[in-house]
């Protein structure tokens, strides 16, 4: 067998990222739902593989405006992790972990700080629940925030995933509390790290 | 009437006059839109990585500011385009994230933005503008008839260079 290709990936590979976002995407709805300390749904999550030129049919277009929260991965394996959500959903969120409505358009800088904490929290379970399927250790570096084009954000993963191939992968969950947060992982490893991934979980590469 | 001819990530265009071409919410990607302002042809190459050598999977060549900018200027001649007419402008380039872990991520706006002036000034085309760098994403349309380039970003003033 050759080395990990996310470009010529087989079904048995896809199927596994799959189940990994499926779980990883689960932990962090727990995760919510105890933060936020009401019920959160969550749809099935989809994995996406795409070409960069159509990165724009996601997310209601490239102009979207999104809120990104963008962590270094380290340990075992080593690439980056990335949580969109449309600004409006992030508002929401913001609001309802403060207890009170936000007032003006543009984020202050204690609203700020809980959306990176919101980021924090979903992609540390999404991490959490990676590293205890793989037995493999996952530290998370601390988070950085855009509030900016959904293009412009994606433009960052996706010159990642640009350094190795032609596409890039994605996870999409709807989250559901009172109103739909259409929320997205973005896990960004190594090559390397897909198939310690892999390898870990008894799949030979 | 005219049309807007849009143009993806990694991915690359022209058009002709009174057309214009587009490509929505560059990061730290870099859009360079080149014209011949005589025959009113042009186009825009949304370039991701600055340079085709440094990668083994280099097969894309829309991906790259060296091979992007090359096979743009091949297309504006094929369409009557002169090649010594040629001019260019470029937007794009920003550190979308304050922190980037790792090291090949680290300035690749500003990397992007070198490889491409590197390659117009190889091919000897002038760069007359540039709205590059910062840390904002920005959505461009060129006009191969004026030769405008309009700049949009978030919470900003519309741009023409």
């Amino acid at each position: 067998m050759g080395k990990f290709d996310l470009d010529h990936m087989s079904q048995e590979y896809y199927d596994i990222l799959k189940e990994l976002g499926n779980i990883g995407a689960g932990n962090a709805t727990t995760a919510l739902a105890q933060m936020l300390g009401c019920k959160v749904d969550m749809k099935v999550p989809q994995v996406k593989l795409l070409e960069f030129k159509d990165v724009g049919t996601l997310m209601g277009g490239e102009e979207q405006i999104m809120a990104g929260i963008y962590l270094g991965v380290e340990g075992d394996i080593s690439g980056s992790i990335m949580f969109l959500v449309e600004k409006e959903a992030a508002r929401h969120l913001v609001s309802k972990l403060m207890g009170m409505e936000l007032a003006n358009e543009e984020f202050t800088e204690l609203e700020t700080s809980a959306i990176k904490e919101v980021g924090n929290i979903i992609t540390g379970a999404y991490l959490n629940s990676l590293s205890t399927l793989t037995n493999l250790k996952i530290y998370p570096s601390v988070p950085n925030l855009a509030i900016d084009m959904a293009g412009a954000i994606l433009s960052v993963p996706a010159i990642e995933f640009g350094m190795v191939g032609d596409k890039i992968l994605l996870i999409e969950t709807l989250f559901t509390d009172d109103v739909d947060l259409n929320g997205f992982f973005i896990m960004i490893p190594d090559l390397e790290s897909y198939e310690k991934i892999l390898s870990s979980l008894g799949i030979a590469i | 009437m005219s049309e807007i001819v849009k143009v993806g990530m990694a991915d690359l265009n022209t058009c002709v006059s009174p057309d214009g071409i587009t490509t929505l919410g560059l990061g730290s990607c870099v859009g360079i839109a080149i014209r011949d302002p005589m025959k009113k042809v042009g186009g825009l190459a949304h370039v991701m990585l600055p340079d085709s050598t440094e990668i083994k999977n280099n097969g894309n060549i829309y991906k790259f500011a060296d091979t992007g900018i090359e096979e743009l200027v091949k297309q504006i001649i094929a369409l009557g385009g002169m090649r010594t007419r040629l001019v260019a402008k470029i937007a794009g380039g920003a550190q979308m994230f304050a922190f980037q872990n790792k090291s090949a991520m680290v300035r690749i706006g500003d990397r992007n933005v070198e490889a491409s002036k590197k390659k117009l000034a190889e091919l000897k085309i002038p760069l007359l503008a540039e709205d590059t760098g910062k840390d904002y994403g920005r959505t461009v349309i060129f006009y191969p008839e004026t030769g405008d380039y309009i700049i949009r970003s978030v919470g900003k003033p519309e741009k023409k260079i």
